[in-house]
C-alpha cells in the first residue's frame, strides 16, 4: 500500500460515508455477486437459444438432415483424421484449469503465477477462437451455412454466440492480464480476478453443453 | 434536521447539462429516468391518441392507410411498455430504494448510468422507423410470420430498428436488475435486516429477479428474429423448418413475467402510499412479502395463457396456474384494504391515486380471472376485452401507481410540495377518462370487435361505445395537462417540502429533501420495517452521529449535533472504503 491510498483511507475514514460506502461485514463483495447474477442472466440467454435448437430438432423429420449428416464430425475419421473441433474443446476446458491456477496464485499473492497463467488462458482462448473459424470456413466449404435450413442456423447461431462470449472473454483477460503486469493485484485486492475466472469458467462451461448437444447427443 | 452544505473541495462542479449527462448519482440518474419516462410517455400517448381518433368512427377518416395504423398501434403498446413503465418504475426504484434502505448509492454507479443512457438511445433508434418509411407494424408482439422480411409480412428497416432498440433496453433492464440485487442484498445499512426493508424494495427485489431471468431469453428471442430476418435464418419461418408457435413461447416467456415487472414496484409503491395516509402499519408484512416472492415464482409458470388458442399448449396446466396466481394478488388486496381499515386516512392526492390503482387494479385482477378459463379465453381471445383487460391492469394499476409515487416523492425529489388542487383535479379527470375509455372495450370485446383493426361496419352497434373511448382517451390527454402545470408552477415557488412533509415512516424522510449527495450525515436506528415511526415516538434513541468531518473531499454536512458516535464494536478500518489499487 503506497501512502497516497493510505492518505485515501485516512480520509474517507472520518468523512460521514464512511461506515455506510461500503458495508464490508464479510460475505461476497459487490463485484462478484454482481458477476454471479449477471451470469445468471446469461444462462437464461442460452437457455432460449438451447429452447430453440430443442424445438426445431425435435419439429425436424430427421435430425441432422441427410446432406448433413457428415459435417458435425468429433471423432477422426479416415477423411479427416484430426478432429478440430475435439482439439478446440480440449484447449478450451485446459484454459479453465489455467485461469483457475492464476486465482490459486494471486490468492496466494503470486503475481508472477497470475501473470503467468492468465498469460497461456488468453493464449488457449485465442487458438480455440482460430480453431472455430477455421471450423466455419471447412463447414461453410461443404455447404453447411447459416441459411441452410434449421440445422445451419441453430449451428450456426449457437456457436456463434458462444463464440462471440469467448471473445468477450478474451479480452477481458486481456486486462486482466494488463493489470497483473502492472501489479495492480494483491492477495487482498482481486476481485476483478475472481469475477473474470468466474465469467470464464461460465463460457467454458457452456461449450461443453454445446459441444455435447450438438456433436455428440 | 441539519441543513447540509457543500465544502468548497466539493463545489468543483461543471455546468449543470454537464453534471447531469455525466452524473453517477442514483438520485439524479432516477430523476433521469423518471423524465425520459414521461417523454416517452407522451409520445406513445400521442400514438394512442391517434388509434383512438380513426376508431371514434366507422371508416378510414383520419389515416389514409391501415399500415400507418398499425403502425401507431405497435409503437404504442411497444414504447408504453419498454419506454414508459418498466423504465419508469425502475427511475423510482433508482431513486428510492438506496435511500430507503440507508445506503450512499447504487452498488454500481456507473454501471447505473449506463443502463440509463442505453433507454434513450434504444427508444430513438425505434422511433426513428417513422423516418425510415415506417415503423414496426406488426404489434408489440410482433408474431413470426408477421413479422418476418417478406411480402405480407414486415419488409423495410421498421422492424429491424425494433428489435435492435428493444436488445439495447433490455440490456438495460438486465444490467439495472443486477444492480438493484447487489445494492438491496449488499448495501443495507446496519440493523435493515431483509424483514424489516420497505415493501417497495421488496417488490424491486422480486422485479430484479424477475428481468434477471426473463429478459435474457427475450433478447435471444429477438436475435433470432433478426437472424431470420437478414441473414436468412430458419428459426421462426415454418415453410423451412422453422416454428411459428416458437416464437410465441419465447417471447411470453419474457413477456407474461413482464407483466410482473411493470406491476410489482407499483404496488410497492402504493404500499409505501397507504400506511402513511391511513396513520397505520402495512397490515401483514410478512404476507405481503410472501404474496409477492409467490406471484414472482407463479410467474414463470403461466406464459402460455397467451397461446390458448394456438392449440400447442397444454391447457389444464396454464389455465390453473393462471388462476392461482390470482391467490397471492388478492392477498394483497386484503394487505391494502386492512391498511387503511378504520384508519385515520388523509385523502390527499397520492391516496387518491393508490385507492384509484386499488378499484382498477381489481377490476383487472377480475376480467383478467375470465380469461384465465379457457372456453372463455377461445371466445375473447384478440377481442377488445384483452385490451380493456390489459388497460386496467397496465394503466389502472401501473400508470395509476406512478402518479401515486409521484405525488408521494416529488417533495423528496425537489424540496417543494405539488398543489393539492390541482393534483385532484388531474386525479378526477384522469380516473374518469381512463374509466370511460376502457370500460366501453369490455362491451366491445364481448360483442365481437377484434383488436387491432382500424376500420369496423357502421352496423355492428360499436359506434357509440368506440366514440365513447375515443372522448374518454382525450380526456386522459387532457389530465395531463394540469399535471404539468402543477410541477411547472410548483418548481418554481411551490411550497418548502421540509424533511418529512408526510410524517412517512421510513428511511428516505430522514435526510433533507433533496437529499445530500451521498444521502445521509447521519441515520436513526433501525429496529423495525417503521424506524421513523420509532423515532418520532421515543422508540429508539436520536440519531447517532458520526465524528465530525473535518475538511473532506466528499460533499458533508454542517450544524451536526455533537453527540459521540455510535460504538457498533466494529473497527472504524473494516469499515472504510477499499482504496483503489
Amino acid at each position: 500500500m503506497t501512502s497516497d491510498s493510505r492518505a485515501l483511507v485516512a480520509t474517507t475514514e472520518h468523512t460521514p460515508v464512511a461506515g455506510m460506502a461500503h458495508d464490508t461485514r464479510g460475505g461476497i463483495s459487490n463485484p462478484i455477486l454482481g458477476m454471479i447474477l449477471f451470469i445468471t442472466s446469461e444462462v437464461m440467454f442460452f437457455a432460449g437459444l438451447f429452447a430453440a435448437y430443442f424445438n426445431v430438432r425435435a419439429n425436424a423429420p430427421q435430425w441432422p438432415p441427410s446432406e448433413f449428416a457428415h459435417t458435425l464430425r468429433w471423432l477422426p475419421t479416415a477423411e479427416a483424421p484430426i478432429p478440430v473441433v475435439t482439439i478446440a474443446t480440449i484447449f478450451l476446458v485446459a484454459s479453465s484449469f489455467t485461469c483457475q491456477l492464476g486465482v490459486w496464485g494471486i490468492r496466494r499473492g503470486d503475481r508472477t503465477a497470475l501473470v503467468r497463467a492468465i498469460g497461456v488462458t488468453v493464449v488457449l482462448g485465442i487458438v480455440f477462437l482460430l480453431m472455430q473459424a477455421y471450423d466455419y470456413t471447412v463447414l461453410g466449404s461443404e455447404g453447411l451455412t447459416l441459411s441452410a435450413g434449421t440445422f445451419g442456423t441453430t449451428y450456426y447461431t449457437l456457436t456463434g454466440f458462444h463464440g462471440a462470449h469467448v471473445f468477450g472473454g478474451v479480452i477481458m483477460l486481456s486486462v486482466i492480464l494488463y493489470r497483473a503486469m502492472a501489479g495492480q493485484f494483491s492477495a487482498r485486492h482481486h476481485d476483478a480476478v475472481e469475477a473474470t475466472s468466474l465469467y470464464w469458467h461460465f463460457v467454458d462451461v457452456v461449450w461443453i453443453g454445446l459441444f455435447s448437444t450438438l456433436y455428440i447427443l | 434536521m441539519a441543513t447540509t452544505a457543500l465544502t468548497p473541495a466539493a463545489s468543483a462542479y461543471r455546468s449543470g447539462l454537464y453534471e447531469w449527462v455525466t452524473t453517477t448519482d442514483h438520485k439524479k440518474i432516477g430523476i433521469l429516468y423518471i423524465v425520459n419516462s414521461f417523454i416517452f410517455f407522451f409520445l406513445a400517448g400521442l400514438l394512442a391518441l391517434g388509434v383512438r381518433s380513426e376508431l371514434a368512427q366507422p371508416g378510414l377518416q383520419f389515416l389514409r392507410d391501415e399500415n400507418v395504423y398499425n403502425q401507431l398501434f405497435t409503437m404504442h403498446g411497444t414504447a408504453m411498455i419498454f419506454l414508459f413503465i418498466i423504465p419508469m418504475l425502475a427511475g423510482f426504484g433508482n431513486y428510492v430504494v438506496p435511500l430507503q434502505i440507508g445506503a450512499p448509492d447504487m452498488a454500481f454507479p456507473r454501471i447505473n448510468a449506463l443502463s440509463f443512457w442505453l433507454l434513450p438511445l434504444g427508444g430513438i433508434l425505434m422511433f426513428s422507423g417513422f423516418l425510415t418509411g415506417g415503423a414496426a407494424a406488426a404489434g408489440w408482439t410482433s408474431y413470426s410470420p408477421l413479422s418476418q422480411d417478406r411480402p405480407l409480412g414486415m419488409q423495410g428497416s421498421g422492424e429491424d430498428l425494433w428489435i435492435t432498440g428493444l436488445v439495447l433496453i433490455g440490456t438495460a433492464s438486465i444490467l439495472g436488475a443486477v444492480n438493484f440485487l447487489v445494492t438491496i442484498f449488499k448495501m443495507r445499512a446496519p440493523g435493515m435486516t431483509m424483514f424489516r426493508m420497505p415493501i417497495l424494495v421488496w417488490t424491486v427485489l422480486v422485479t430484479s429477479v424477475l428481468v434477471l431471468m426473463a429478459t435474457p431469453v427475450f433478447t435471444s428471442a429477438l436475435i433470432m428474429l433478426f437472424i431470420d430476418r437478414n441473414y436468412g435464418g430458419h428459426f421462426f419461418d415454418p415453410a423451412t423448418g422453422g416454428n411459428a408457435v416458437l416464437w410465441q413461447n419465447v417471447f411470453w416467456f419474457y413477456s407474461h413475467p413482464a407483466v410482473y415487472v411493470m406491476v410489482l414496484p407499483a404496488m410497492g409503491m402504493i404500499s409505501e402510499v397507504l400506511p402513511v395516509f391511513s396513520r397505520k402499519p402495512l397490515f401483514g408484512y410478512k404476507a405481503f412479502v410472501f404474496a409477492t416472492a409467490g406471484i414472482g415464482a407463479l410467474g414463470f409458470s403461466v406464459w402460455a395463457h397467451h397461446m390458448f388458442t394456438t392449440g400447442s399448449v397444454f391447457l389444464p396446466f396454464f389455465s390453473l396456474m393462471t388462476f392461482l396466481i390470482a391467490v397471492p394478488t388478492g392477498v394483497k388486496m386484503f394487505n391494502w384494504i386492512f391498511t387503511m381499515w378504520r384508519g385515520k386516512l388523509t385523502l390527499s392526492t397520492p391516496l387518491l391515486f393508490a385507492l384509484g390503482f386499488l378499484s382498477m387494479f381489481l377490476i383487472g385482477g377480475i376480467n383478467g380471472a375470465f380469461s384465465a378459463s379457457v372456453p372463455v379465453d377461445f371466445a375473447l381471445h384478440d377481442t377488445y376485452w384483452v385490451v380493456a383487460h390489459l388497460h386496467y391492469v397496465l394503466f389502472g394499476g401501473s400508470v395509476f401507481g406512478v402518479f401515486a409515487g409521484f405525488y408521494y416523492w416529488f417533495p423528496k425529489m425537489t424540496g417543494r410540495m405539488l398543489s393539492e388542487g390541482l393534483g385532484k383535479v388531474q386525479f378526477v379527470l384522469m380516473f374518469i377518462g381512463f374509466n370511460l375509455t376502457f370500460f366501453p372495450m369490455h362491451i366491445l370485446g364481448l360483442s365481437g370487435m377484434p383488436r387491432r383493426i382500424a376500420d369496423y361496419a357502421s352496423t355492428a352497434g360499436w359506434n357509440e361505445l368506440n366514440l365513447a373511448a375515443s372522448i374518454g382517451g382525450f380526456m386522459i390527454g387532457a389530465s395531463t395537462i394540469p399535471w404539468l402545470w402543477n410541477v411547472m408552477v410548483s418548481l418554481r415557488g411551490g411550497r418548502i417540502a421540509g424533511d418529512d412533509p408526510w410524517e412517512a415512516n421510513t428511511l428516505e424522510w430522514a435526510t433533507s429533501s433533496p437529499p445530500p449527495p451521498y444521502n445521509f450525515d447521519h441515520l436513526p436506528e433501525i429496529r423495525s420495517e417503521r424506524p421513523l415511526f420509532d423515532l418520532r415516538h421515543g422508540r429508539t434513541l436520536p440519531a447517532a452521529t458520526l465524528p465530525d468531518p473535518g475538511p473532506a473531499p466528499l460533499p458533508t454536512v454542517s450544524g451536526g449535533d455533537a453527540t459521540p458516535p455510535k460504538t457498533t464494536g466494529r473497527s472504524a478500518a473494516a469499515r472504510t472504503r477499499k482504496p483503489k489499487p
